[in-house]
């Protein structure tokens, strides 16, 4: 029970955080802070990872194979665009 | 959770990630973050890696490394102009891949399993389900592989209702049954959350993209934070959870700037069709809506209007252009710096206003213009630079209605009376590099095709602008 509490307050807690330093990002930069919170959003990479760590049906694995690949591919491809887009804005 | 060394540890990742965001205030400090939470992201990769033994470590690492090296290689070869599909595509990916996990998760579940993990899962399941079909579509909506005209079915919100119960039913009947009949069930559970997103995403259209996007974008967010209850991954949580942030926060500015609520652009609540007769009444009683189009400046003939405007450039010292959508459809943007930077060197005043809605994403035009290397600080947000266009001589509006129609101002009852726009109207002229004179998405009738102070430039924006350009090259 503790767990789920501590879990509850975790999601609270950078989600305030998190909301308080958005707000105040530049309209300007609003494309690149979607693109970087997408490739953070591919966290859910890690989810993919644990699910290799018990014993899988080959379906499980198909899945989860699955699963990385597009994990993959929104993590390094949302980092490197948003490196790209912060580069081309010049001051 | 094992044990309180590891919180710790998570919780410093957690703390990197959120120094990551922090720092993007300024384009360098996007680019620092942006670094810093690459490096939180690795981190967190390696934890999982060492704190748990992978079964089948080589099908992990090359299932990362295609995905990896897709995901780059798109990254750095697309132009600029593709960017909005590229981020749907990977929001879309990061949703799919929520969507796969939350399955095979939920098909390990047995009855000793608690009740709020499997909650968890399912709501991970369908947030990531409706953010996959949702994107997928809103990307092929952004490339114009498909009609961005919402269908129009009656029974629209009835078929979402339907839909989500049949996602509820088969998840209850997933979570009864065993044997094989149990994958079934969850087939059928995740299929209805791909329609649902689908479906959805169809019905948002044209201007209201940047809400359908940045919402997308918060629920990619949020599957992964469901499914880092779901697993007791705090990481996992705390990622998401940032990402629902930023989304809510995105989703609520660009609703704001077109005054309009979320849920009605998200149940199709419809926009007026354009309306019969033209707004009626100027703000300063001024005769704006004159019956006769063709009266004034519009009578004027092309090359009359590109003379007249060259002059107006010429005798300015200062001017704001105004881009909108019309700009990136017709690949303007190069054409618009360069306009700027001879305009600038001749001694005027040269900045860009941009409408928080202008493009198909939040920030659109900010991207496109940074592409053509106007600098950072000419660009300035609405509130900024509003006041200012009382003072200004010429306003250039590029491929923009909506945005600067001053019926939002002027005339009460239409889809954007209220709306905050752009107020190019009180320049002393304004040169207007549309299309044609049909209204925007809203269909609301743009008084400043009528008005005295505005010239006309009818035509591809691209050689619009071009043209203003030729005179000044001389």
């Amino acid at each position: 029970m503790s767990d789920i509490l501590l879990m509850l307050g975790i999601f609270a807690f950078t989600s305030v955080v998190s909301y308080a330093l958005i707000s105040r990002v530049p309209q300007r930069l609003h494309t690149p802070l979607m693109s970087f919170t997408n490739a953070i959003s591919a966290v859910t990479i890690l989810g993919a990872l644990l699910l290799f760590t018990e014993e899988a049906t080959a379906l499980a694995i198909v899945l989860g194979g699955t699963a990385i690949v597009l994990a993959a591919f929104n993590l390094v491809g949302g980092f490197a665009i948003t490196g790209r887009m912060a580069r081309m804005f010049r001051q | 959770m094992d044990n309180w060394q590891e919180l710790l540890v998570d919780l410093v990742v957690i703390a990197v990630f959120i120094g990551g965001i922090a720092q993007f205030r300024t384009p360098s400090g996007a680019r620092r973050g942006n670094i810093t939470a690459a490096l939180a992201f690795a981190a967190a990769l390696a934890l999982v890696v060492y704190r748990n033994t992978i079964a089948q470590p080589w099908l992990v690492g090359a299932t990362f490394v295609v995905g990896a090296v897709a995901g780059w290689v798109i990254a750095e070869r697309i132009t600029m102009t593709r960017i909005p599909a590229l981020i749907a595509l990977q929001n879309g990916a990061g949703g799919g891949a929520s969507l796969l996990v939350s399955l095979v998760e939920l098909g390990r579940v047995s009855a000793a399993d608690d009740a709020l993990g499997i909650g968890f899962a399912l709501a991970g399941m369908l947030v990531g389900g409706v953010a996959l079909a949702g994107s997928v579509v809103a990307a092929a909506k952004l490339e114009n592989r498909i009609s961005s005209r919402p269908p129009q079915l009656p029974t629209y919100n009835l078929l979402l209702v339907l839909l989500l119960a049949l996602f509820g039913g088969a998840a209850a009947l997933s979570l009864t049954i065993t044997g094989l009949d149990q994958p079934v069930a969850l087939a059928i559970a995740a299929l209805s959350t791909l329609a649902l997103g689908a479906a959805l995403a169809l019905r948002v259209g044209g201007a209201d993209m940047p809400v359908l996007i940045s919402l997308l974008n918060a629920f990619s967010g949020l599957a992964a934070a469901f499914l880092g209850v779901a697993t007791g991954n705090e990481m996992l949580i705390a990622a998401g959870a940032m990402v629902g942030s930023s989304g809510t926060i995105l989703t609520l500015v660009m609703a704001r700037a077109m005054n309009r609520n979320v849920g009605s652009i998200l149940t199709g609540a419809q926009l007026a069709q354009p309306a019969s007769g033209a707004p009626s009444a100027g703000a300063e009683g001024a005769p704006v809506a004159q019956e006769n189009a063709a009266a004034a400046p519009a009578a004027a003939g092309p090359p009359d209007a590109l003379r007249q405007a060259r002059g107006a450039l010429a005798g300015a010292t200062s001017v704001i252009i105004v881009p909108g959508y019309g700009m990136a459809l017709a690949q303007a943007q190069h054409e618009v710096a360069a306009l700027a930077r001879k305009l600038s060197q001749a001694g005027k005043l040269v900045r860009f206003a941009v409408h928080p809605v202008a493009g198909r994403m939040p920030g659109h035009m900010h991207v496109l213009l940074a592409e053509a290397d106007v600098d950072y600080d000419d660009l300035y947000e609405m509130d900024a630079i509003n006041d200012d266009f009382a003072t200004t001589d010429v306003a250039i509006v590029v491929g923009a209605s909506d945005v600067v129609n001053p019926a939002a101002i002027t005339v009460a009852d239409t889809p954007i009376s209220g709306m905050p726009i752009l107020r190019v109207h009180e320049a002393d002229t304004v040169i207007v590099c549309n299309l044609d004179s049909r209204p925007g998405y809203s269909g609301v009738p743009n008084p400043l095709y009528q008005d005295p102070k505005s010239i006309l430039l009818f035509g591809d924006a691209k050689e619009s602008v071009a043209s203003l350009i030729g005179e000044h090259a001389r």
